[in-house]
């Protein structure tokens, strides 16, 4: 099958972008891991493994016509809401919450793997009921029962971070289909009117966990305390950086996490304004390019596809930097292709077969 | 209805393209912010690395006894610690330190080497006053040392109800790796008893503050803080006058002796024998010290009231009275006559009275504890039904009190036995299981509950060691757990046959433990004497070692309330290691615990721990 024409077709641009970053994320996880004590200099082996098996993945994934995922979308879905289900009851405790379930040696966290399972739903979903005026608040009931059961099991596990992003990656699919105006009108209302009320009814110590989570700086031992350190990190790299592995507060293990969540501070201080921008427009673009590839896909379910994906890495990029820059709560949300962790780089990856196959078969038509 | 054509989906992604470009253009605002605008004051704090965070302690809980009297509580003590990166010269540094401190150098060093120089580094935990007045004198000399004031538990009772109040000791890796946000490396966590137990009430909230340091490590300005929260105060169910009452007593024997309130479960002393210091625990003992604990053949670290596993010896006449009862193998007026032995296929089984009791119904046979009569009412019953109702009395399984450790002993079956030694069970042991013998095994507290169940209408209750708990701020907390474990289905009528015969064990001319009757108290009991050495050699009857630790334990159970209030109750059990007789030397420590919790004064005469003054098998 992979003649000559289905080569010509691979949307070589959008590889590119992709190699970029999975290149700029090992070097700074090279960086982070070896000039830090904490951690063993395995990960970034580890990473590159995760990386090749993510590859396997992504040409599988273009392998076959997307159109299929249409066909099983329930399956896949079915299967991870149960792997979810699995992690509540099997799941490995670290740090006070379930996320991972062990298959033998390796560690997986199925709330990766739902965020697609979630778009692959939604999207034929929608496709089938695609009109002008928008979705009814009728219509709208079935998405919402296909998103509430993951995010009750996510923020069960407690994992409140990935929780809101499939919330989040469920509504922008949702709000790029369009939802009726009337029905927008009164989901708005309900909202701000019950908003109120969970408020009220909440506990004490769930209000201050809550507001503790909205505003690190009540919490100064902890998470306001990462911070902090976070800020100094990417502050310091001022406008040319400290260079490659030069990062003090990443070397001092100042940053927590600074393999995972925290990593853009690494790559902040020691590339400073020029280098961290340049990270920023690399996602710009692969999220432009995703955008672009739902604009030339001649078909609902693919655009629709193409769109929910590419929402999935804008809302990871969006909220991990904007957390370690101070502008968000803190949560545990990877940053796409570059935090350490092999769920991540492979959903991650499988995201990228997902645009790279919508975007060959674009012009055939069912 | 309009489809959605190509132009429809072009507007609704520019829509979106719109919205990613806001958000990227505020990511960069913020990263511009950051970087380039605040950079310079972001690098200078960095090169200092002066933001620090400094923990603040929580108080631990204080423990007290049933009417507020303090049992434990926190003293001060001084740890000298030192940041290294402050510290320059560190060798000139540590030198002064050791002399002032009084500590060697070679100490400091060792402590030291190898240690990032960012970090804390504890030198020596409670220097004392005197370190500590010369040290703060010498503070500007001293760079990058700090002496921190932190919590030190201390129990004021020393020795007195260690087992129940247990100690702190260090945190080890194990429990740091599971609780890695509650504690830190250096943290005193409970290890045994209600320390243990209680640890999640006891310990509190750390607090900690934010703060910028100088060059020399002193702090410029508090960027935050979130203050400590205390540990509740908790108040156990131990009446402290008895317990000591209780504890000297048991003084000079291995025994373990327990009471209760019968109708609440309460715990109101438990004592074992020998006990042990808990301050060593946290001041650090040598290993002499050490070994010496762990070497004693009495074991001070044992709980023996919850830990002894002891045959029960006679004092399970009681089960097997109810079984016999219950069962209508027996009834009110069953007799059989007691020669003084009993003979089961060729082999012959003793009473411990050799010229034998005469004919004896089961009142009689509990007052004079005649083992001939509980042999045939367990041969009739056979081994499993009187396990059916050892099993509901809660012998053989915990008793549910919230301290460690504690032991469920054993009640055999014919199915136990078959699996754990591969072998059909035995006929003739049936019959010293009957009396308590054999592969029974019971702790104290299984007998005090089982006592206390005879006279409170059948409820096993569970023990309980906690009264209630408040927060430093002296607001209750209520900690409800279920207060019983069972409920004895029991005809009345059993009970009442089995309470006269512990009625006259302690009244009646020839009870077996006339010795705890006290005038003005109404007493019930039942002694026991659990053999120790091999049953082969025990049929002998002729004990050939005589050293200490083949003598038999002594047991005594016994509940008593006063003729006046009725309310006022008790339920208590004894147990002496190797003190032979429970009449002679079990009853009387009961009854002395008894008369003191009444309110009555010390008999003038101690004969509690003569011995011989009566006598029983």
């Amino acid at each position: 099958m992979p003649d000559r024409r289905f080569v010509q077709k691979i949307d070589w641009g959008l590889l590119g972008l992709v190699f970029t970053l999975g290149a700029l994320g090992l070097t700074t996880l090279y960086s982070a891991v070896t000039a830090g004590a904490d951690v063993s200099q395995t990960l970034c082996l580890r990473q590159f493994i995760w990386y090749c098996a993510g590859l396997l993945l992504m040409v599988i994934s273009v392998l076959f016509d997307y159109k299929m995922l249409e066909r099983w979308s329930h399956v896949i879905y079915c299967i991870c809401v149960l792997l979810l289900i699995c992690v509540l009851l099997f799941g490995k405790f670290v740090g006070g919450s379930r996320r991972w379930l062990a298959f033998g040696p390796v560690s997986v966290q199925p709330s990766e793997m739902i965020k697609i399972a979630v778009v692959i739903v939604l999207a034929r979903y929608y496709s089938k009921l695609v009109s002008v005026r928008g979705f009814t608040l009728r219509e709208l009931s079935v998405p919402m029962i296909v998103t509430g059961i993951p995010f009750a099991l996510i923020a069960k596990q407690p994992d409140l971070g990935t929780a809101m992003v499939v919330l989040l990656i469920a509504s922008s699919v949702t709000l790029f289909v369009k939802i009726e105006r009337r029905s927008l009108a009164c989901l708005f209302s309900v909202c701000t009117v019950s908003i109120p009320i969970v408020w009220f009814c909440l506990k004490e110590y769930q209000r201050v966990r809550i507001l503790t989570f909205l505003n690190p700086d009540r919490d100064p031992m902890g998470s306001g305390y990462h911070i902090i350190q976070s800020k100094i990190a990417i502050g310091s790299g001022v406008v040319f950086g400290r260079g490659f592995r030069k990062g003090t507060q990443n070397a001092l293990s100042f940053l927590p996490e600074q393999h995972t969540d925290f990593i853009f501070s690494v790559l902040a201080e020691e590339s400073g304004f020029v280098g961290s921008l340049l990270l920023l427009l690399i996602f710009l673009l692969l999220i432009i390019w995703g955008l672009n590839i739902a604009h030339g896909c001649r078909e609902p379910f693919g655009t629709i596809l193409a769109v929910g994906v590419t929402a999935m890495i804008f809302w990871q990029v969006f909220i991990n930097i904007g957390m370690v820059m101070g502008l968000m709560p803190v949560v545990g949300v990877p940053l796409p292709f570059i935090s350490y962790g092999g769920s991540s780089v492979i959903t991650m990856m499988i995201c990228v077969g997902i645009l790279l196959n919508v975007s060959m078969r674009r012009f055939t038509i069912e | 209805m309009k489809t959605a054509d190509r132009n429809w989906y072009k507007q609704r992604l520019t829509g979106i393209m719109f919205c990613v470009m806001l958000a990227f253009a505020v990511l960069i605002a913020r990263l511009f912010h950051l970087q380039v605008l605040e950079g310079e004051e972001f690098r200078r704090l960095s090169e200092n690395n002066c933001v620090r965070r400094h923990s603040i302690d929580a108080p631990r809980g204080l423990i007290f006894d049933r009417r507020g009297r303090l049992l434990v509580d926190n003293r001060p003590s001084f740890d000298l610690s030192i940041i290294l990166r402050d510290a320059g010269p560190v060798s000139r540094t540590i030198e002064k330190l050791a002399r002032y401190a009084g500590v060697p150098a070679g100490e400091l060093r060792t402590k030291i080497r190898g240690e990032s120089s960012y970090k804390q580094i504890l030198l020596r935990r409670d220097i004392g006053r005197d370190a500590l007045a010369v040290i703060e004198a010498h503070k500007f000399d001293l760079p990058g040392v700090i002496v921190e004031t932190r919590q030190k538990r201390h129990y004021i009772r020393k020795e007195s109800a260690a087992h129940i109040t247990g100690y702190l000791g260090e945190i080890n890796s194990d429990e740091l790796g599971k609780m890695k946000n509650l504690y830190r490396a250096g943290d005193f966590v409970g290890k045994f008893g209600v320390e243990k137990a209680f640890e999640s009430s006891l310990r509190g909230k750390r607090g900690g503050r934010q703060v910028e340091v100088n060059a020399r490590g002193q702090v410029v300005r508090v960027m935050g803080s979130e203050d400590a929260r205390p540990g509740h105060n908790i108040y156990l169910t131990i009446d402290q006058e008895l317990q000591k009452k209780t504890e000297s007593l048991i003084e000079g024997v291995a025994a373990s002796a327990v009471a209760m309130e019968p109708s609440t479960g309460h715990i109101l002393a438990m004592a074992s024998n020998p006990s042990f210091d808990p301050n060593a625990f946290v001041n650090g003992m040598s290993h002499e010290e050490w070994n010496g604990i762990i070497s004693n053949p009495f074991r001070p670290m044992e709980n023996k009231a919850i830990q002894g596993e002891y045959p029960p010896a006679s004092a399970y006449k009681i089960v097997t009275s109810v079984a016999g009862l219950e069962e209508r193998v027996i009834d009110e007026n069953t007799s059989y006559f007691c020669p003084g032995y009993y003979q089961y296929g060729d082999r012959i089984f003793r009473c411990w009275k050799k010229t034998g009791h005469g004919t004896c119904n089961v009142v009689k046979a509990l007052a004079v504890s005649c083992d001939v009569f509980f042999y045939q009412v367990g041969q009739k019953l056979g081994v499993d039904r009187l396990a059916k109702y050892a099993k509901l009395f809660g012998l053989g399984s915990l008793t549910g009190i919230r301290l460690d450790n504690e032991d469920a002993g054993l009640i055999p079956t014919s199915a136990w036995k078959k699996r754990h030694l591969g072998v059909p069970w035995q006929g003739g042991e049936t019959l010293s299981v009957a009396i308590g013998q054999g592969y029974n095994l019971a702790t104290p507290l299984q007998m005090l509950v089982l006592t206390a169940a005879v006279f409170n209408g059948g409820t096993l209750c569970r023990p309980r060691i906690l009264r209630d708990a408040e927060t430093a701020e002296g607001e209750k907390i209520v900690h409800e757990g279920e207060k019983e474990t069972g409920q004895l289905r029991v005809r009345k009528r059993t009970m009442n046959i089995v309470r006269r015969g512990l009625w006259e064990v302690v009244n009646s001319g020839r009870g077996t433990a006339k010795i705890a009757r006290v005038n003005g108290i109404r007493i019930w009991g039942k002694t026991g004497t659990a053999q120790v050495i091999s049953r082969k050699k025990n049929d002998t009857g002729r004990r050939k070692n005589r050293s200490l630790f083949s003598k038999a334990h002594a047991w005594f159970v016994a509940y008593a309330k006063t003729t006046k209030a009725e309310d006022h109750q008790i339920a208590v059990s004894v147990i002496v290691e190797h003190g032979e007789h429970g009449s002679g030397t079990a009853a009387p420590i009961a009854r002395e615990m008894i008369k003191y919790y009444m309110g009555l004064p010390d008999s003038a005469d101690d004969s509690a721990r003569s011995h011989g003054a009566g006598s029983e098998g």
